[in-house]
């Protein structure tokens, strides 16, 4: 088998060098939000799509000169919606990250459908209605680079949470999976697992959910975000159907 | 879209966007098979979208999955759009 010798890479791109725009799914608030800023201080154009907080959203948009886009991710024709609204305003998107979100907890044995059906709808099923559409463009073009928000919850077991943990983990085999159709058009596909995460989401827990946190404390947005950064730069174009966790050691 | 679409609309279109994906384009005819071209499912993905967007014919993996050879795209895509 023959390898092709490539030329060596520019060391620390730090620009993007291509075109087109990011798309954040849920980027009103939480680590969404801080996804956005760190992708538009790396010079993307970047929409984000919020459901609630249209506020945070539009002031977000501002912020970092891009747009924001109402939806609710989990309507059939969001995904058709957002990326059109996305390319019409700011040009293919080139990165999508597919944050958005929810968890409904309890345990298996009393878990009602609509916590089961939503959490799957919301989770997974919009993350791949999403992924579908914006990777035909990229495909096409020959570069893209699709991030999905999972969780260290779905490879590990957390009680109350089967739903969302089926939801995370469906999440990364979906990643993988689609990793290896696209590689070969210059697509990557790949998943960060945060783990504790300060945010909206989690500011119920108890405090004592730290403790099992070997860097004893809660990950910031801005943690999760730098990871979806990189996978977003060139520097990581071969990186491809990788999980980068990003929880403090919880998982280790 | 128009009524019709004949064979001479869609053969060009069918063999240039197969020239995108690789085959070099004296290769490239209506007896020739997918295996002989190199030509893979993901091309033919990304082939049913030319077609899509061309024609308005959408393709589905289970249509493309039963042809082999550029003639038979061709001939499905025509009766599609008739």
């Amino acid at each position: 088998m023959g390898l092709t010798t490539l030329p060596a890479a520019a060391p620390h791109a730090t620009t993007p060098t291509r075109e087109g725009c990011a798309l954040v799914t849920g980027g009103s608030r939480g680590i969404g939000a801080a996804v956005a800023r760190a992708l538009a201080a790396d010079g993307w154009p970047v929409a984000v799509s919020y459901r609630s907080g249209a506020d945070e959203a539009h002031a977000l948009a501002d912020e970092i000169q891009g747009l924001a886009l109402g939806a609710d991710v989990t309507a059939p024709a969001a995904a058709d919606e957002l990326i059109a609204g996305a390319e019409e305003a700011l040009g293919p998107v080139a990165v999508l990250v597919n944050n958005a979100g929810v968890r409904a907890d309890g345990l298996a044995i009393q878990l009602e459908d609509d916590a089961w059906d939503s959490v799957m709808a919301t989770n997974l099923t919009a993350a791949f209605r999403l992924t579908r559409r914006a990777v035909r463009g990229m495909v096409r073009r020959r570069d893209g680079r699709v991030i999905n928000i999972a969780s260290v919850v779905g490879p590990k077991a957390n009680a109350g949470q089967a739903n969302y943990a089926a939801s995370k983990a469906g999440l990364i085999g979906m990643t993988k999976t689609i990793a290896v159709e696209v590689a070969r058009r210059g697509v990557t596909v790949n998943a960060v697992a945060p783990g504790f995460i300060a945010t909206d989401m989690t500011a119920d827990l108890p405090d004592g959910v730290l403790d099992a946190v070997p860097a004893r404390r809660a990950g910031r947005p801005e943690d999760v975000a730098a990871c979806v950064r990189f996978l977003a730069s060139p520097d990581a174009a071969y990186i491809t159907g990788s999980v980068l966790t990003v929880d403090g050691g919880l998982s280790a | 879209m128009s009524a019709t679409v004949t064979r001479d609309q869609v053969t060009p279109v069918v063999y240039d966007a197969l020239a995108e994906l690789g085959p070099e384009r004296d290769q490239i005819h209506d007896a020739a098979t997918w295996e002989e071209l190199d030509v893979d499912s993901l091309d033919l993905a990304e082939l049913s979208q030319v077609v899509e967007e061309e024609f308005g014919v959408r393709l589905k993996g289970d249509d493309v999955a039963q042809i082999k050879t550029v003639g038979e795209a061709v001939e499905l895509i025509v009766a599609r759009a008739g």
